[in-house]
């Protein structure tokens, strides 16, 4: 595959690392008992610890630490027993400590991996360097006051797990794959609710560029990105930026960018003199964080199937293609769908991939021009089971299902009401089929001429015809074989 | 006068023979003519009056029921401002009730103030407050004597009888040399033993509370109504606490005490060799065994801590950044100044000396050469104490290297200030117990301290040894 982005004067590679800050499902903060709920009124959720009142301590939220072990599981990353909080000194209005709680030296999860899937069948592994639980701050609001900045402290404490990748990305494409495989992971442990509009899931990107072979370029990093587009679209202003700058003849300096989402483009957020020293050190308030073999390998016990192997059992119980198995398993949602649907009746497990065509071409259109989620599908997936039972029993046709789950979707009917009410049962009978074909045909005598004359194609007219005359409910195969049978008798 | 003891009172509030009123009306007499020595940073009689009230109308049984205590003014209180002592915390009124503080309310004590320190409890003779200096009040007429700190407020005020009991702090030393300077007890407990909840953080894997006291009995008595562990504090200990007070036993026959050579330090007074020499005497008449052990490491204490401390501090004290609560500047242009203007009006000389000096041993190229290898000496300063521990039931060693000085003096030499803590340090790197008490006088009938340092969480041995010298003193 060719992955090189051309410049005015070479070829160039880009160079791609990702640190994801995945917010930790948990109904509290990582230090507090605090509320997490998303979307409250400003500072309703601040405890006397998130506010630093003085004299407040941290005391570890045990839940945080087993949904970070869950997730290093599901990285194939490896658990360290002993980890060590530290402080992260800086300051800055919406951190009321005046340093975050992170772990710096001795993170909670070690190296691991993940594989991203290409169209083409082909894979690619993406090495992790680490994983750590850290606090998120609260959130300056510039645009309420035009002279001052208030503070809601409600999102400050909140815990974060940062998962660093190393710079294996080489693509934009490949850096929304890999976030969206990230995504998916976290979403199937139920360690993260994978909600990038409201902040739970964002991202700060590396990049640099080389010359394929060379060394690895100056890099610069463009943070808090919350959506696949804007990261994609990060990526690709940044390089050529680089680009441009290199093949002027000038370097690069090492940065960090914002990325603003109206103009697409990247900027400084803070030149050199500026820079932090973070001045880290182990929290003193916080002992060392120990985890023995034994409640890592209960955490262990407790985790769901991946996608990975999801996909892996679909291929093979379900004789999925590669790619069918990957689109199904990319969301726990749709995998949970999927396995529900096909178990609601025991004949559907010999048309999976009917099951699955009906999943993510059919509905997922419905529910996209609806501006709605499969968790919330009007269509359950019993009732969608029993559609596609209907089509594989010949019951009704494809064309006439596709109408039969619109009806379901807006009316919340059954597909079998819809059906039986409006009479839209496949015609199966073969006398009337072969009477509505002999109509057809002695109407369309000129037409019957042409055809025998080597004008194959008109063999679609003569089926349109008949079908207009059942409403679409003849059976295509039968009126297909008898249209052909009775025209060819005519020769 | 002699002073009634927490025992004694106790005994005569049971028995009727006065009422909770009339010894709080004793106590609170004197702090208004004691005004002068500047021991309290809040005071409010009718806050103590309120309390008596309250407490009449208590029908329950406690163990401290209308006992008079004064509270450093570090530790958060809800009845009462909470400063640090600081400008940064001028009008700040906390909300919640400190660990320590709440047990002792919970036990019916009466918080008759808060007593003045060091700014964050930074200092060794409570001259760093924003509110002022403390007069040791065993001054003479014309000569101010400084009470020692960082708890010099809580000393002063058990010293000057103004309370029977008191709450202090000690990081490096902050309620021990106090306890020298000014004759009282004063008990630091093993790291972990107090919860930290709601005490304003100075340096935290260091700070610790603990209690003054007029005699060892009474230390016992309230160091175990502040004791315990506390899910809210990481760092708390989850030991049983024993009764201290009916544990006493002032029996030492067959224990072995450790006398540290490295304690003997050129310059020393006279009279505190003495008083060391004397106690060891004094221990061997009553069967103890006398071991000479050596804490190599201790030379190293003082510099060990001094890069320790401030390092957490500067880190402690970013919280006060005038966003959120106490001062904040008026000259605020932009959110730089804010913190800049802030912290530069409301800190003082000695808490901006240690910010700077803690900032900068944590720094991007000075870490390791620091702060990591005070982290390593700070280990060894403890591996030393274990050692020394197999062989001895505890030590005994001089609290400071001098009786009070007058209150002008070391001013404007922090170093000399800083020396102020080299007995008292070493324990507070390796997390062990130590308690004060007063043990002589120097040429000018000042009071000197013995410390006695224990294994951890043996409190009860030092309370065994500290009662059972002080009964042969007194």
């Amino acid at each position: 595959m060719n992955n090189l982005i051309k410049g005015e004067k070479h070829d160039w590679e880009m160079v791609i690392g990702l640190e994801i800050h995945a917010q930790v499902k948990s109904n509290s903060k990582l230090f507090s008992s605090s509320s997490t709920k998303f979307g409250s009124s400003p500072n309703s959720q601040v405890s006397l610890v998130d506010a630093a009142m003085p004299g407040m301590l941290p005391v570890i939220n045990k839940y945080c630490v087993e949904q970070a072990v869950k997730t290093g599981v599901g990285l194939n990353a490896k658990i360290n027993n002993y980890s060590v909080f530290d402080r992260k000194n800086y300051f800055y209005a919406d951190l009321p400590q005046g340093y975050q709680i992170s772990q710096y030296k001795y993170p909670i999860v070690g190296e691991g991996k993940v594989t991203i899937d290409f169209k083409d069948g082909t894979s690619k592994d993406i090495r992790i360097v680490r994983l750590h639980l850290e606090q998120d701050a609260g959130k300056s609001l510039h645009d309420q006051n035009p002279s001052k900045t208030y503070v809601d402290l409600n999102r400050s404490g909140v815990a974060l797990m940062e998962i660093v990748s190393e710079p294996d990305i080489r693509t934009p494409d490949e850096a929304g794959m890999y976030i969206s495989k990230i995504r998916s992971i976290l979403m199937y442990l139920d360690t993260c609710d994978g909600n990038m509009q409201e902040g739970s899931l964002r991202a700060d990107v590396n990049i640099s560029v080389r010359k394929p072979g060379d060394e690895y370029g100056t890099r610069c990093e463009i943070k808090n990105l919350n959506s696949i587009k804007f990261i994609k679209q990060a990526i690709n202003y940044e390089a050529k930026r680089q680009i441009e700058i290199l093949e002027s003849g000038g370097s690069i300096e090492q940065n960090t960018m914002l990325f603003n989402t109206s103009t697409g483009k990247t900027r400084p957020m803070r030149n050199k003199e500026e820079a932090h020293d973070y001045r880290y050190f182990p929290d003193p308030d916080l002992l060392p964080l120990e985890i023995s073999e034994e409640e890592i390998g209960k955490i262990k016990s407790s985790i769901p199937k991946l996608p990975d192997e999801l996909k892996n059992k679909f291929i093979e119980i379900y004789k999925l293609s590669n790619y069918d198995a990957s689109v199904l398993t990319a969301e726990k949602q749709t995998s949970d769908y999927f396995n529900e649907t096909i178990n609601s009746d025991s004949e559907l497990k010999n048309h999976a991939k009917i099951v699955v065509n009906w999943i993510t071409s059919e509905l997922f259109s419905l529910l996209n021009k609806n501006n709605q989620d499969l968790n919330n599908s009007p269509v359950s997936p019993e009732n969608l089971g029993q559609l596609i039972k209907l089509i594989s029993k010949n019951e009704i046709s494809g064309k006439i299902a596709k109408d039969v789950l619109e009806d379901m979707f807006s009316s919340g009917k059954t597909a079998r009401q819809i059906v039986d009410e409006k009479g839209l049962q496949q015609v199966t009978d073969q006398g009337e089929i072969a009477k509505v074909i002999d109509e057809v045909i002695a109407e369309n005598p000129k037409m019957v001429e042409q055809y025998l004359a080597g004008k194959d194609k008109l063999l679609g007219f003569f089926v349109g015809q008949a079908m207009k005359l059942t409403k679409g409910k003849a059976n295509p195969k039968m009126l297909n074989d008898i249209l052909k049978q009775k025209l060819n008798k005519k020769n | 006068m002699s002073k009634s003891s927490l025992k004694q009172t106790l005994k005569n509030l049971e028995t009727k023979k006065i009422s909770i009123r009339e010894l709080n009306q004793d106590y609170l007499k004197r702090i208004k003519e004691k005004e002068n020595l500047n021991v309290f940073i809040h005071f409010s009689e009718e806050n103590v009056l309120k309390q008596i009230d309250n407490l009449e109308k208590d029908n329950s049984a406690k163990k401290l029921k209308g006992i008079p205590i004064a509270i450093k003014d570090l530790f958060c209180t809800k009845s009462m401002p909470t400063t640090a002592a600081s400008k940064i915390l001028e009008n700040f009124n906390p909300t919640y009730e400190s660990f320590v503080t709440q047990k002792l309310l919970d036990e019916g004590s009466i918080f008759v103030g808060k007593t003045n320190l060091d700014e964050f409890a930074m200092g060794s003779a409570t001259n760093t407050s924003f509110f002022g200096n403390t007069i040791n009040p065993l001054s003479k007429e014309n000569e101010p004597l400084a009470p020692g700190g960082s708890s010099g407020g809580s000393a002063a005020a058990v010293a000057a009888d103004l309370c029977l009991g008191a709450t202090g702090t000690d990081t490096g030393g902050s309620i021990r040399q106090p306890a020298s300077f000014c004759g009282v007890v004063g008990i630091k407990p093993t790291y972990g033993l107090c919860s930290r909840w709601g005490i304003a953080a100075f340096a935290s894997s260091l700070d610790q509370a603990g209690i003054f006291s007029h005699n060892v009995e009474d230390a016992s008595i309230l160091l175990q109504s502040i004791a315990g562990f506390d899910q809210r504090d990481s760092t708390s200990a989850k030991v049983d606490i024993p009764n201290y007070f009916e544990n006493l036993d002032d029996d030492l026959n067959g224990k072995t005490v450790g006398i540290p050579k490295e304690y003997s330090i050129d310059g020393t007074p006279m009279e505190i060799s003495e008083i060391w020499d004397n106690a060891i005497k004094v221990l061997e008449k009553k069967g103890v065994k006398i071991k000479n052990i050596s804490l190599p490491h201790s030379k190293y204490a003082l510099p060990t801590y001094y890069i320790i401390a401030p390092a957490e501090a500067s880190s402690n004290l970013a919280r006060y950044d005038g966003v959120k609560y106490g001062f904040r500047s008026d000259e605020i242009d932009s959110l730089d100044e804010m913190y800049e203007n802030t912290r530069a009006q409301g800190f003082g000389r000695e808490v901006k000396r240690r910010i700077l000096i803690g900032t900068y041993v944590l720094s991007a190229g000075y870490y390791d050469a620091y702060y990591l290898k005070a982290q390593k000496v700070r280990k060894l300063i403890a591996d030393d104490f274990n050692k020394a521990f197999k062989e001895c039931d505890f030590i005994v060693t001089p609290t400071a290297p001098s009786a009070a000085f007058p209150l002008n003096e070391k001013q404007n030499d922090p170093i000399k200030m800083y020396l102020n803590d080299v007995f008292t340090v070493p324990a507070s790197l390796a997390g062990l117990p130590g308690i004060s008490i007063p043990f002589g006088e120097d040429k000018n009938n000042l009071p000197l301290g013995i410390q006695i340092l224990g294994k951890h969480f043996d409190e009860q041995q030092v309370f065994n040894a500290a009662v059972s010298l002080e009964r042969s003193y007194e």
